[in-house]
């Protein structure tokens, strides 16, 4: 590093590299900012940069004809997104430091179970769910939504967590141990202080992965009582007919994207590494 | 305070004995060192003791009363681990604390305790900081904090400095040394290294495959080891082991036959072939022993390969032939000690006022006095053997 800082031509050029992936990155975000911010005329104009700044879609959404759609659709999102990842985050939490820590059988089997339900393609399993929650009558409710995304976030979860707790080291547990606590007074208190971090990349990875979710979303609701942002956004319509609705739904994207970065930027200082650097010789 | 007393304990992991039918007396306030080879179990004994580890069968007493079934937190023994295992998000002050939180003190006693651990070993300047941004002597150091704030049984340590540099260990050595003295407090020490060993125990238990070797005051391993592992592994440069048959005119080695003094002689019945173990130090350059001494040991004409002055003492390197069944024993001996001299060769501590030079003919002097015998097979002491032999009480060597 210390080679690479000293030579201005390399650090010239990894300037240049930073700043090209972050115009690549950042490109379609700024593109639907400059769409919400038009009127229908002007997104029909092939420009990058809007005629004229409007808020009139934001109004739309938030205020306007499409507040109904809009406003059920944010709670929803918000409110089984939130118990979705809680739970996801308190369940890998006990698996992962079962699988971590301890020796029972069938510790392999649930590794590549997780495994194998993480990569199983979703669409292949939403018509009989579908089927399934109309007949126990968990269709268009929170609950059915919020248990096919612990199917979603679990697995993952159990994999970043398992990650995290085998980088502590196990003698902490175990002085804490002969120091007099309990096994569960270790955990509380030993363990779960020094997995923080994991626990608060797990959780944002558990959130990310319910919030962007769009095919459980329009499948398995049918109306305002659990649509998520995701699927409601395809149910906006434009002024007529004719009219696509392109300024409110990139209004609409903008505003969900606000909680995932406000949530990266708020847990960032959380998400550091080398919090048990100093435990054990170094 | 405490004794603690385990009788044939035996820790078995898939069919592999870790720890093999192991009996040790530790009495109330001392210094016991668990010393071996890695690998030998003297980790897993300790661990056996504080409970980390379950006991297959046997039985451990603490102050006389059974703790096999006991979770570690309710033996009352304090452990300083090989790493420390401090919590590295809590402070220097918590950490010590640490127990005392768990055992729900006052506020008012953790403080006054953590303070009087933290005068104790010079903690006061870092107690607010946390262990991340400490040096590997204060970290040891707050671990052994952790285990002074409890008025534990006992501390056990596990290779406690054998993540530090050698000057700070030589340091540390002598504050644990004085710290137990102090203290007063029973301890257990593991370690591979025999200088702690030797200077920090009141008593040694030398360990090999899990099986206790000897359980002696460090000058009586030193001077009177029961079999060949223990004279090979105590003492460095590690004892040289002659290999010798048995005649009638006496013992012919490679460097001539000599006679033994009766005091330094076994019970040579049915063995033809014999090790003598002899200390660097009990050789010496033959032009430099004094007159008076001469007579009580053997001279003979060797090569010095090779020599090392080291100011204090030097070192001359002998290397001669041995027969290829003692070679080989020998070999397997050096590989088990983890030592690094596999050919035969004697190491001989000359005293420094001694001119050979490397590369010439030189007469070295043996002291025979000092001399074991060691039955190569069964590795046993035969000077020894013969001593109890002779003598109606026997040794305390393997007390416990």
């Amino acid at each position: 590093m210390a080679a690479e800082r000293s030579n201005p031509k390399q650090t010239a050029l990894w300037w240049i590299a930073g700043a090209l992936i972050v115009l690549y990155a950042l490109f379609p975000v700024a593109w639907i900012v400059s769409l919400s911010l038009r009127s229908p005329s002007d997104i029909a104009q092939n420009r990058f940069l809007p005629g004229g700044v409007t808020w009139a879609n934001y109004e739309n959404i938030l205020v306007g004809g499409a507040q109904d759609l809009f406003l059920s659709a944010l709670r929803n999102s918000i409110g089984i997104v939130l118990i979705a990842t809680l739970i996801a985050v308190v369940l890998s939490t006990f698996a992962a430091y079962a699988i971590a820590r301890l020796d029972f059988p069938g510790k392999r089997i649930i590794l590549t179970t997780a495994l194998a339900v993480a990569i199983f393609p979703v669409i292949s399993i939403v018509t009989p769910l579908f089927n399934l929650w109309r007949t126990i009558g968990l269709y268009d409710t929170w609950p059915g939504l919020i248990i096919p995304y612990l199917s979603l976030t679990v697995p993952i979860s159990i994999w970043t967590m398992s990650a995290f707790f085998r980088q502590i080291p196990w003698d902490l547990e175990l002085a804490a141990q002969v120091d007099g606590a309990t096994t569960w007074q270790a955990f509380r208190k030993v363990i779960v202080p020094l997995a923080a971090p994991g626990v608060f990349t797990t959780a944002i990875l558990a959130f990310f992965i319910a919030w962007n979710d769009f095919v459980y979303g329009i499948s398995l609701t049918a109306s305002e009582a659990a649509r998520p942002v995701p699927a409601a956004l395809a149910f906006f319509t434009g002024a007529s007919q004719f009219e696509m609705p392109t300024g409110p739904i990139a209004a609409a994207a903008v505003i969900v994207t606000i909680p995932v970065v406000v949530l990266v930027l708020v847990f960032q200082r959380r998400i550091v590494s080398g919090l048990t650097q100093g435990a054990v010789k170094g | 305070m405490a004794d603690i007393s385990m009788k044939n304990l035996v820790k078995q992991f898939d069919g592999f004995k870790a720890v093999d039918d192991i009996s040790l007396d530790i009495a109330d306030g001392e210094f016991m060192i668990l010393v071996g080879p890695s690998g030998c179990g003297k980790s897993t004994l300790l661990r056996m003791i504080v409970g980390l580890e379950d006991i297959t069968s046997g039985e451990l007493m603490i102050d006389g009363e059974r703790v096999n079934e006991r979770a570690p937190r309710d033996r009352n023994l304090a452990m300083v681990f090989q790493n420390y295992a401090l919590y590295p998000h809590l402070t220097v002050y918590e950490n010590i604390a640490f127990p005392l939180r768990l055992a729900k003190r006052p506020d008012e006693e953790v403080d006054e305790r953590v303070r009087h651990a933290a005068d104790v070993l010079e903690l006061n300047e870092q107690l607010d900081r946390k262990p991340a941004t400490l040096s590997g002597g204060q970290r040891q150091r707050v671990a052994m904090g952790r285990a002074i704030v409890r008025e534990a049984s006992a501390f056990l340590f596990d290779e406690p400095l054998s993540n530090l540099d050698a000057k700070l260990r030589a340091q540390m050595r002598t504050e644990i040394s004085r710290l137990q003295k102090r203290l007063g407090v029973t301890t257990v020490y593991v370690t591979h290294d025999q200088v702690e060993a030797m200077t920090l125990g009141d008593r040694v238990a030398v360990m090999r495959r899990g099986v206790l070797q000897q359980v002696a005051t460090p000058r009586e391993l030193y001077e009177s080891p029961v079999n060949l592992f223990v004279a090979g592994f105590i003492g460095s440069p590690s004892m040289n082991f002659i290999p010798a048959n048995v005649t009638d005119e006496g013992l012919q080695t490679p460097f001539g036959t000599v006679q033994l003094p009766d005091d330094r002689m076994g019970d040579m019945n049915g063995h033809e072939f014999v090790v003598i173990g002899a200390r660097p130090e009990h050789f010496e350059d033959a032009e430099v022993v004094d007159d008076a001494l001469r007579d009580h040991g053997t001279t003979f004409d060797v090569t010095v390969d090779v020599l090392e002055w080291l100011g204090s003492e030097q070192f001359a390197y002998v290397p001669y032939e041995a027969p290829d069944e003692v070679a080989a024993h020998l070999d397997e001996l050096a590989k088990e000690l983890e030592a690094e001299e596999l050919h035969t060769q004697l190491i001989v501590s000359l005293d420094v006022t001694s001119r050979l030079a490397e590369g010439e003919t030189a007469t070295l002097w043996l002291d025979l006095r000092k001399v074991q015998l060691f039955d190569p097979k069964t590795g046993d002491n035969l000077t020894l053997a013969g001593d109890r032999h002779r003598a109606p009480e026997p040794r305390g060597t393997n007390g416990g």
